[in-house]
């Protein structure tokens, strides 16, 4: 029954699974080093994530404070993330990040200019000097369209609104993934060496998110399936400004460029909060006074505001302020550029802010304060790679992007994604072809394991459950949001795993409507799939780590606890279960802690 | 606005046909068409299928026909609307329907493939790219473009006239074009290009696509006819295309 014709087949050595940044700059390094190299995404082409990103992209370029360096980028990545991050992932990264910019002008992008005429620098929490190029607050934008025109006329192969749902293995080793074309519904099957994970993380099983539909954890799970580790998936990132009114576009980022340009939060009574949370660990670093803090705009040599501490604080002041009765009618907090920056400034700086608020919120921010909440946005956690070539723990299966782990540690600074994604792109694209060109033996799918995914893909055809998948979403969405949100205690997590096995109970009895032509309700349970096994790793992992640290804050642990700053919590699956474990950390050279220990 | 039902008529079908139906759905403050598009989905038509990806108008995603002009569902709020009108949803009729609201844009992507790609000049003596900001504004407008294609799907040229689409590239690939064009550092020549196999002499300046572009590019005035300009001094205007040659870009 299992012949191979069945099914629509393509051979490659090198498939790129996604194409936001992270899979484009992966492709084309992979194509570049002369290997057959296909990219797949699950939305057209240039609408992954990375065309959202709005604040900009971070290099110590030094255009705008000649200062900087990667020794200080460096500093400031690890200490954002709360020294968990794997330190040699951020020292390729803060190295390496310029030349992936000055790379991208190379292409056709076109930066914001500095009087001098070279890349400008903006500001944002936790950079100690202005460090992100952009392009007003849509980066995102002239990334993923300068990425994506550069990969065309390179002709690698692209296969869009194609969504891959497992990874084949012969033996240890990858050989080949399994998916199915929206459009009809019907299989594909790819043979191939290695594999680049570029999916970008899980955060549409939250309710209040910034995320897309595409985010659904979908490369996490196929890398835990193939029997990939794991590490940090507890730190998810709840950016502290999203749209809070009205509901229904509650969630949609607005970017910390407002905040990077002049913007500060304030409560309902007009006080700047932020003062009353500088957490002993920035303190030296942190203005103390208004004063100060707008000094420090003006000045590099003041110490900076409150307002751009890194995004975990800043996010649990927020939820703070409104749990004490101090928030906007809408359960926010005001952000308000409108009184300290002249109109056409704030137009020109923040363009797409300007539009958004305008046009979904009858908000003109260049006379009104925003109102602003948290919002979940970025999976620190993810597949565990190594540092410098990106291979995860499974032979031929590389990672790379917001689906790897490691960079951001506890927590991600803001522009620290976009230069990510460029930076271990490159090398897992890279690495992957070396990978392919050094491998000389054969491969084999198993047809039959083919066969038997194909028929559970389609079973909710004959689904005669009736549970339907919007509904169960939904659910989800409810159960992570106040269970597995900004702050946890054990209880609510062990309730929320309770929920989740129902869920999942539930997922066996769904039913869908209609054909497989373009059909979105199939479409969600099968994505249900992958962000139930993703809330499940994250819950337990919220479990093990008994303790707070920058994106994972623990009602019944408030503290950090040094046992646990020497450990990542990793999760793998064995026997169809996710097991939990705590590893060591890798140890940072002597010159590299000096450097993070500095005072200022 | 509190809570109240709405009225849509949505078209449903696929290549070999279909019809507006007809549904009713509570729709609360601030939801926009896509939000209701969402409701329907998840209430009574779970395989309605439509694109979109990141609701705040920067992924170009979710085009289609709100009442007959070309928009974006996740721009375009419900209380535009008055009261009780009913909504009609349809796919953008310039391409060929997948299914329902979704349709086979793949025309641009094979488009984007023919242009010339971008080919920059020598550094900077000390290894920099020096730009000011004043010369790459008028750029930069250009690459705000979020691919939505709703420029494509209004211009007559190829709306109704299938057999153009071999010979004109379409509103979105001219603000391509003159984005190269006008790129500060770029070599690379396409005027031959854009008078040929672009069909540039094809637009006769209606404006329609500047109507529509949700990005508020003057994708006419700014990109369309300065590559008409430079399109007759290069082949028929030997002085001008000179200076121009002398004179930079
Ligand atoms: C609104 C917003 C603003 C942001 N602003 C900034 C900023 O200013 N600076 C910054 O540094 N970061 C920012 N970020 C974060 C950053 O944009 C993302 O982390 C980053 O773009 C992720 O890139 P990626 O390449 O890893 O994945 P993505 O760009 O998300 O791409 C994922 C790709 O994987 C594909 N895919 C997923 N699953 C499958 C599957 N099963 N089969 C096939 N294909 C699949 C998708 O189709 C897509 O092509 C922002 C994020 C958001 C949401
Ligand atoms: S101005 Fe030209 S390109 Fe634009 S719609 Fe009219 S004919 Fe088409
Ligand atoms: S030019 Fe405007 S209308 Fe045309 S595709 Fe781009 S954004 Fe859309
Ligand atoms: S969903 Fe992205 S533009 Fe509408």
């Amino acid at each position: 029954m299992a012949a191979e014709n069945q099914y629509e087949t393509h051979e490659y050595d090198v498939v790129v699974i996604g194409a936001g940044g992270a899979g484009l700059r992966a492709a084309i390094e992979a194509s570049a080093q002369g290997v057959k190299t296909a990219l797949v995404c699950k939305s057209l082409l240039g609408k992954a994530h990375t065309v959202m990103a709005e604040g900009g992209i971070a290099a110590a370029l030094g255009n705008v404070y000649p200062e900087d360096n990667w020794k200080v980028h460096f500093r400031d990545t690890m200490r954002g993330g709360k020294l968990l991050n794997n330190w040699r992932m951020a020292q390729i990264h803060a190295q390496e990040a310029p030349a992936r910019v000055l790379e991208l002008e190379e292409w056709g992008a076109l930066f914001d200019r500095t009087k001098n005429g070279l890349i400008l620098q903006r500001d944002f929490g936790g950079h100690r000097y202005a460090r992100l190029a952009h392009v007003g607050d849509r980066t995102g934008l002239e990334m993923i369209r300068t990425l994506q025109n550069h990969a065309v006329h390179q002709g690698i192969d692209v296969y869009m609104e194609c969504n891959v749902q497992r990874l084949l293995k012969d033996g240890e080793r990858i050989c080949g993934a399994f998916g199915y074309w929206r459009e009809s519904g019907k299989f594909i099957l790819f043979k191939c060496k290695a594999i680049v994970l570029a999916t970008g993380g899980g955060g549409k099983a939250w309710k209040i998110t910034s995320n897309s539909w595409e985010y659904t954890g979908d490369g996490i799970t196929v890398a835990l399936d193939a029997g990939a580790d794991l590490i940090d998936v507890e730190m998810v990132q709840f950016h502290p400004t999203g749209m809070v009114w009205p509901p229904s576009v509650r969630g949609i980022l607005v970017t910390e460029g407002v905040r990077g340009d002049g913007g500060t939060l304030k409560n309902s009574e007009g006080k700047r909060f932020m003062f009353n949370y500088i957490p002993e660990f920035f303190r030296a670093e942190t203005a103390e006074t208004e004063q100060e803090a707008d000094a420090w705009y003006e000045d590099k040599k003041n110490r900076r505001t409150p307002d751009l501490l890194p995004r975990d604080e800043v996010a649990r002041a927020i939820n703070a302020e409104v749990k004490a009765g101090r928030g906007t009618p809408h359960g926010g907090v005001f952000l308000d550029i409108a009184s300290r920056r002249p109109a056409d400034y704030i137009k020109r700086r923040l363009p797409s802010m300007y539009h958004q608020f305008k046009e979904l919120a009858n908000v003109d921010i260049t006379t009104e304060p925003m109102e602003v909440g948290p919002t979940c946005h970025y999976f620190m956690g993810g597949v565990r790679v190594d540092a410098d070539t990106t291979a995860t723990t499974v032979p031929g299966l590389f990672a790379a992007g917001e689906v790897a782990a490691g960079l951001h540690g506890a927590n991600r600074l803001g522009g620290n994604s976009l230069s990510d994604l460029v930076v271990f792109g490159r090398r897992a694209g890279l690495y992957a072809a070396e990978y392919a060109k050094n491998f000389t033996g054969s491969l084999t799918v198993n047809m039959d394991e083919v066969e038997a995914t194909a028929q559970q893909l389609v079973a909710p055809f004959d689904g005669k459950g009736g549970e339907n998948p919007y509904a169960i979403h939904a659910d989800l969405q409810d159960c992570m949001q106040t269970q597995v949100g900004i702050i946890r205690t054990e209880k609510e997590l062990k309730q929320a795993l309770d929920k989740l096995a129902t869920f999942k109970q539930r997922l066996t009895q769904v039913s869908v409507e209609g054909n497989r032509q373009y059909n979105p309700g199939w479409h969600l349970a099968l994505d249900l799939y992958s962000m139930l096994e993703v809330s499940e790793a994250v819950t337990l992992a919220a479990i093990e780590r008994k303790e707070s640290r920058g994106g994972h804050t623990r009602d019944d642990y408030p503290q950090t606890d040094p046992k646990f700053a020497k450990v990542n919590v990793v999760v793998r699956k064995r026997q169809g279960e996710l097991r939990i474990s705590q590893e060591p950390l890798p140890e940072m050279p002597e010159e590299l802690r000096k450097l993070v220990e500095e005072q200022k | 606005m509190a809570t109240q039902e709405v009225k849509m008529r949505v078209w449903r079908g696929d290549a070999k046909g279909g019809a507006f139906r007809e549904y009713r759905v509570p729709a609360g403050e601030g939801m926009v068409v896509l939000d209701v598009i969402h409701a329907i989905q998840a209430t009574h038509a779970s395989d309605l299928a439509v694109r979109w990806n990141c609701k705040a108008g920067k992924c170009g995603s979710c085009s289609a026909e709100i009442n007959g002009k070309p928009r974006l569902m996740c721009m375009t709020r419900m209380d535009l609307f008055r009261p009780g009108e009913t909504i009609t949803v349809a796919p953008m009729k310039t391409f060929p329907i997948i299914r329902d609201l979704v349709t086979d844009v793949s025309f641009n992507f094979e488009r984007a493939k023919r242009i010339p790609a971008f080919k920059p000049k020598a550094k900077e003596p000390d290894g920099t790219r020096r730009m000011v900001q004043e010369d790459i504004d008028r750029v930069q407008e250009f690459h705000k473009c979020i691919e939505c294609f709703l420029c494509q799907n209004v211009c007559h040229v190829i709306r109704d006239h299938e057999e153009n689409k071999k010979y004109f590239a379409g509103p979105r690939f001219f603000v391509r074009l003159a984005a190269l064009e006008m790129h500060p550092l770029d070599t690379n020549d396409r005027l031959e290009l854009t008078k040929e196999m672009a069909g540039l002499g094809f637009c006769n300046i209606t404006k329609c696509c500047t109507e529509v572009c949700p990005e508020h590019i003057k994708i006419t005035d700014n990109a369309i006819i300065p590559l008409k300009e430079r399109v007759v001094d290069e082949f028929y205007d030997p002085l001008a295309r000179l200076l121009r040659k002398i004179g930079g870009k």
